[in-house]
């Protein structure tokens, strides 16, 4: 009958790494670009409420976020649990509204500054009292232009 | 004459890559802000307190206690009501006299219409929740959207959003959705 090779003897050659750092280095260019880096760190629980009428927010760079929400558990024994404004990195109260809006318009090319839109991203258990606040805060400071961050509902 | 170079060893090349992807995925965010987008009213140079006179049955008053009860016209509503309710009031199929008023408008592609004069006031307590505000706000606004849709699908057969601009215009006009935001009262005594 046939002739078989006796296997054993012969060991499978090495797999080649070579194109391993092509792969991640595709995967981290991909990553590079779809991604934006994380400006702030929040140190309120958020949890946006959910619509269908949304849209998409263009222009990131023209936004700037308000956050409200209750301070997260590390936060408890000073902050409390009532819920709290934040803005950049710290906790905020209503009347650093209009110096954070001028603060946020002077970062800005001159030419962009009103077209700045704020983001409110609002806890969906938070009462519309400090809201309330909130945008008669921002109509003081004209920046008229507001959006409530929703994230969409799943049918 | 030249040496031949030792070739370098790029074995720990994916290494590099591995950690700079690493640092990537930890250091950035995916995700897209999505939002319901508004427009603030000015505040008024002057303290104008009489108010443009608007008659009572162009106002669709809706009304948002602290316990998120809904009261439209001074009737109880569930918010799955609401849509249809906004839409009877701003087209006012039936010329009823508790509804809105319409005036004769020439709109492009449409000609002479009649528009409703129907205006929303929205008023709602501090000690409402954020949830149910918004869930009001994306009701008016799917009304709105689905009326624009009716008249764009009467005229062209399309969705209003694949319109052109001047024809996106033109159903605006055709269909006005004015939606009032009241100052804010506290109805329903203090939290």
């Amino acid at each position: 009958m046939g002739k078989f090779k006796k296997g054993g003897s012969k060991e499978l050659p090495e797999i080649s790494t070579a194109s391993l750092p092509d792969i991640v280095f595709m995967l981290l260019f991909f990553f590079m670009v779809s991604t934006t880096m994380r400006e702030v760190e929040l140190n309120v629980n958020i949890m946006v409420p959910s619509a269908k009428e949304i849209v998409k927010l263009e222009k990131k760079d023209l936004v700037s976020n308000i956050y409200v929400g209750v301070p997260m558990r590390k936060f408890a024994k000073t902050m409390g649990t009532e819920p709290q404004i934040q803005l950049n990195d710290q906790f905020s109260t209503v009347d650093d509204i209009q110096a954070f809006i001028a603060a946020e318009r002077e970062a800005r090319k001159e030419e962009l500054r009103n077209k700045l839109t704020t983001s409110l991203k609002v806890d969906q258990y938070t009462k519309m009292g400090i809201i309330i606040d909130i945008k008669q805060e921002l109509r003081k400071a004209s920046s008229l232009k507001l959006n409530y961050s929703t994230r969409e509902t799943a049918e | 004459m030249a040496r031949k170079t030792p070739e370098i060893n790029s074995s720990s090349m994916a290494d590099i890559a591995f950690l700079l992807l690493i640092f990537f995925l930890v250091s950035t965010t995916m995700d897209i802000d999505t939002g319901i987008y508004k427009k603030l009213p000015p505040i008024p140079e002057e303290e104008e307190i009489d108010a443009p006179k608007v008659k009572q049955r162009n106002v669709l008053a809706i009304l948002v206690n602290r316990n998120d009860d809904l009261l439209v016209n001074g009737e109880i509503l569930s918010i799955s009501q609401l849509r249809e309710k906004t839409k009877e009031f701003i087209l006012n199929p039936l010329n009823s006299a508790d509804l809105p008023e319409k005036k004769l408008t020439t709109i492009p592609f449409f000609g002479d219409v009649m528009v409703s004069k129907g205006l929303v006031s929205l008023q709602n307590d501090r000690g409402t929740s954020y949830e149910m505000y918004i869930k009001v706000q994306d009701e008016l606004a799917a009304a709105s959207r689905e009326l624009k849709d009716e008249k764009a699908m009467q005229k062209w057969n399309k969705k209003y959003a694949d319109l052109n601009e001047e024809q996106q215009d033109a159903v605006r006009d055709y269909v006005p959705m004015q939606i009032s935001e009241a100052e804010p009262k506290n109805v329903g005594g203090k939290k």
